[in-house]
């Protein structure tokens, strides 16, 4: 057994080293070759621009507590919400006490920013999203923000209603995932509304 | 099951159905040395890797030799990708200056990687420099893949092989894995996702404005560089700000392509393809999640041409494809009816479709437009989940990359609802040959037929046969050893974490979900699987070192018995089929197989699931 390990052990490191060269080296220069000629903007990270200056990442989502901005889903990443450098869910456990608790607050911080809308909040709104990141909410979790901004901006709701609706996707295709509104877009299209706002 | 459930998950099993018959098909080809098409213009390319190896590809080897050969090879790997870790603070293509990874850290990691389990302690973008993701990392993705069909290829000749003592050459099934199969398929998938906006470069992480300073406190930290505490020993906190926040970049397409492919599952960053720039759409979830159960789903017809007779290939399909529908459907249901106790805090978790029902007709091809339902929302139980997703995608990615030995997630299981993490737990236990590992997925199935023949034959007191080959004493020994194997580590690990007491320190959560923890991680790490309740704090050196060397055990404890049997079919000879042959295409023995795999998975782990995800259900529910 021994002296077969051994007969085995040259060609072993011998193709060790070059499927490394092929599969560590060459595939991936490759593939970001290909990438960085066909898809140079969604391979550098999707970035939206505002001129020269980047704004934020079409894929990454950023943390609102300002009334007049909409919110985006509770985000688990540290040491603050939506720090991009490192992506983390809560991984609370549905029975876990603080888990509930934190939901209830959150409920309940949703009510005080908007007394006059009522109601359950839509689950988007108080539950942390896997990444951390997620840069959309759900149509439901939109409208039930649209109160509040609107008074907060002194807007019409239709009008901003109508603005939700241009940064609301459907189901890709008609038919994968789920219809959702892009946070981040919202927001820069209210504050390009509303010059000298802040 | 709502219509949009139904719609996305028959898309998906069609897609998947589809595909693998071509695939078979085509791997079928390649494995005889006779690739078709276009595929030939790689032949040279195969030739010159032969000759860098330096190995004659021609040369069959007998079952000891193809074991030893695959053993010293993925050591060597294993070696490779330790060692990297531990120098990568010296080693190039480190712009964030990531040090070295420590010992036991990189010694789950290098076990985790070269034995197809991926299982990661650590968080990627915060950890692994680009050199380490690239050249240890994805190098291992391809080349445990490729060890998994090579160890798959020798047991089908076993079965086609007459009184043969050799079982092919590890080397060009090695390569041949590679070359042909896995490579290209990565290639197109990762150009695909890159076109949707997975990040794929080599530059340094880039810092972007956030347009609302956050404000958020942390502790303060002394001049000696340690925590500041009060007299209580809390940390003093205080006030910082972030106006701006680093965007983690790097080689990501390349190497999810290939992580899903070959059901590897090792993510590029931390929450793995919950990570809007590892899984950025709809579409790169529906594709990453396609290319979780392909190879698997394809290697059935491959077996069933080798074997020449195709039937043989869709009776196992058909078994993996009814085992898979009803777990998928169980985890659907639970997470979409979602967790009471956030409807009593004032949650509205109920699920309105985004398309008004009249509208159906015209909601194919639509992507913007002013008709979707403003109160739509999956609804269910959204922690740990992205809206993009929604219940359904997530459900069924947890269904897939656990029946599959996969690992990879797009939502965070721990934080499922009881009964949806029951799923994903259980389909690990059993073996993870619901489709399973590319390769090792089938060869488990196939252990578990000659297991089934066994007993069918019992039951009518003739010797059993499966493919004209008699099963008897020494094959029932080894497959015996493979079933058991990774059932007995799954349940004596958990058992040893939780009494040494460095299962309870490192949960998350408190009571039965805390337990849940502890088993799911010994279930990931004992069957190869790689994903987690991740709330676990498995990165301290008790669970890196133990669950290391339950994933060595169950890989290589497992291949090698696997190669024993092939060796001892192949060494037989054939037995035409006789009048009291049990068929092994037909209707009865697709329901005889998935009662096996389902009674052995329920009567080992029933009583421990009992203690973690059913009481916690009890509870949830009061």
């Amino acid at each position: 057994m021994f002296r077969e390990a051994l007969a085995q052990f040259l060609p072993s490191l011998r193709a060790l080293i070059v499927l490394t060269v092929l599969t560590g080296v060459l595939y991936p220069m490759a593939v970001t070759g290909v990438a960085q000629v066909l898809f140079p903007w969604q391979a550098n990270g999707s970035l939206l621009m505002d001129g020269e200056k980047p704004v934020g990442s079409e894929w990454i989502g950023q943390p609102f507590k300002d009334p007049r901005y909409f919110w985006g889903r509770p985000s688990a990443t540290g040491p603050f919400e939506y720090n991009a450098g490192a992506s983390a869910g809560s991984n609370l456990g549905p029975t876990h006490p603080g888990f509930l608790k934190t939901v209830a607050d959150r409920v309940q911080a949703l009510h005080a920013a908007d007394p006059e809308r009522a109601g359950p909040v839509p689950v988007d709104l108080v539950t942390a999203s896997g990444s951390g990141l997620d840069p959309h909410i759900n149509p439901a979790a939109a409208e039930f923000q649209v109160h509040r901004v609107a008074q907060a901006r002194g807007m019409d709701e239709d009008a901003l209603r109508a603005l939700v609706a241009s940064c609301t996707e459907g189901r890709q295709f008609g038919c994968l995932g789920e219809a959702r509104v892009h946070v981040l877009k919202l927001n820069l299209a209210l504050d390009a509304r509303k010059p000298g706002a802040r | 099951m709502n219509a949009n459930a139904l719609i996305q998950t028959g898309l998906y099993l069609v897609a998947l159905l589809g595909l693998s018959v071509p695939l078979g098909w085509y791997m079928a080809r390649v494995f005889a040395g006779n690739p078709p098409g276009l595929a030939r213009i790689l032949m040279p390319l195969e030739r010159l890797l032969y000759r860098l190896f330096g190995v004659r590809p021609e040369t069959d080897m007998t079952w000891k030799t193809y074991a030893v050969a695959m053993l010293v090879f993925n050591g060597l790997g294993a070696l490779a990708v330790y060692a990297i870790q531990r120098l990568q603070g010296n080693l190039p293509l480190n712009p964030q200056a990531f040090p070295g990874v420590s010992p036991d850290s990189s010694f789950n990691t290098a076990a985790s990687f070269a034995t197809n389990t991926n299982w990661q302690g650590y968080g990627g973008e915060t950890t692994m420099s680009y050199f380490s993701q690239t050249i240890a990392l994805s190098v291992q993705n391809f080349v445990s893949a490729a060890t998994g069909m090579a160890c798959l290829l020798p047991l089908i000749r076993g079965f086609t092989r007459k009184t043969s003592e050799q079982i092919g050459n590890f080397w060009s099934d090695l390569t041949r894995s590679t070359l042909y199969v896995l490579l290209p398929l990565s290639f197109v998938l990762a150009v695909a996702l890159v076109s949707q906006g997975v990040v794929q470069n080599f530059t340094p992480y880039r810092t972007v404005p956030l347009m609302e300073t956050a404000r958020y406190e942390m502790p303060k930290t002394g001049d000696d560089g340690k925590t500041v505490v009060d007299e209580q020993g809390n940390p003093k906190m205080e006030k910082a700000e972030a106006k701006e926040v680093a965007l983690p970049m790097g080689p990501a397409a390349s190497q999810i392509a290939i992580k899903q492919l070959g059901t590897n599952g090792g993510g590029f960053f931390n929450v793995n393809s919950a990570h809007p720039f590892e899984n950025p759409t709809p579409l790169t979830n529906f594709l990453e999640m396609l290319a979780i159960l392909l190879i698997s789903a394809a290697l059935c017809h491959t077996f069933g041409i080798m074997v020449g007779d195709r039937r043989q290939g869709w009776a196992i399909l058909a078994v993996m494809t009814l085992v898979f529908a009803g777990f998928l459907f169980l985890c659907c249901a639970a997470e979409q009816s979602g967790n009471p106790r956030l409807s009593e805090a004032g949650a509205d978790l109920a699920a309105r479709d985004p398309y008004a029902p009249e509208r159906i007709s015209e909601r194919w091809g639509t992507r913007q437009n002013g008709e979707i339902r403003p109160n739509a929302q999956s609804g269910g139980n959204m922690e740990g989940k992205e809206t993009r997703f929604g219940i359904v995608d997530s459900a069924l990615w947890a269904t897939a990359t656990t029946c599959a030995s996969n690992g990879s997630v797009n939502a965070m299981h721990d934080s499922f609802t009881p009964l949806g993490g029951l799923v994903p737990m259980l389909t690990m236990q059993l073996g993870e040959v619901i489709f399973g590992g590319v390769g090792c997925g089938l060869y488990g199935m196939l252990i578990f037929v000659i297991s089934t023949v066994f007993i069918a034959g019992l039951m009518v007191g003739r010797t059993p046969e499966y493919l004209g080959k008699k099963i008897e004493a020494y094959e029932m020994k080894m497959a015996a050893l493979v079933i058991l194997t990774p059932c007995v580590l799954t349940l004596a690990c958990t058992a040893l974490a939780l009494t040494a007491g460095a299962g309870p320190s490192s949960m998350l959560n408190p009571g039965a979900h805390g337990f849940s923890e502890v088993l799911y991680a010994y279930s990931s790490m004992s069957n190869n699987n790689g994903s987690a309740f991740a709330g676990f704090n498995a990165n301290v050196p008790f669970h890196n070192t133990l669950g290391g060397f339950a994933m060595l055990i169950s890989r290589f404890w497992l291949a090698v018995p696997v190669l024993a049997i092939a060796g001892a079919l192949a060494r037989k000879k054939s037995v035409p089929p006789g009048a009291g042959t049990l068929p092994t295409h037909t209707p009865l023995f697709v329901a005889l197989l998935t009662a096996k795999v389902l009674v052995v998975g329920a009567l080992t782990f029933i009583p421990a699931l009992a203690l973690g995800p059913i009481v916690e259900h009890l509870q949830m529910i009061r």
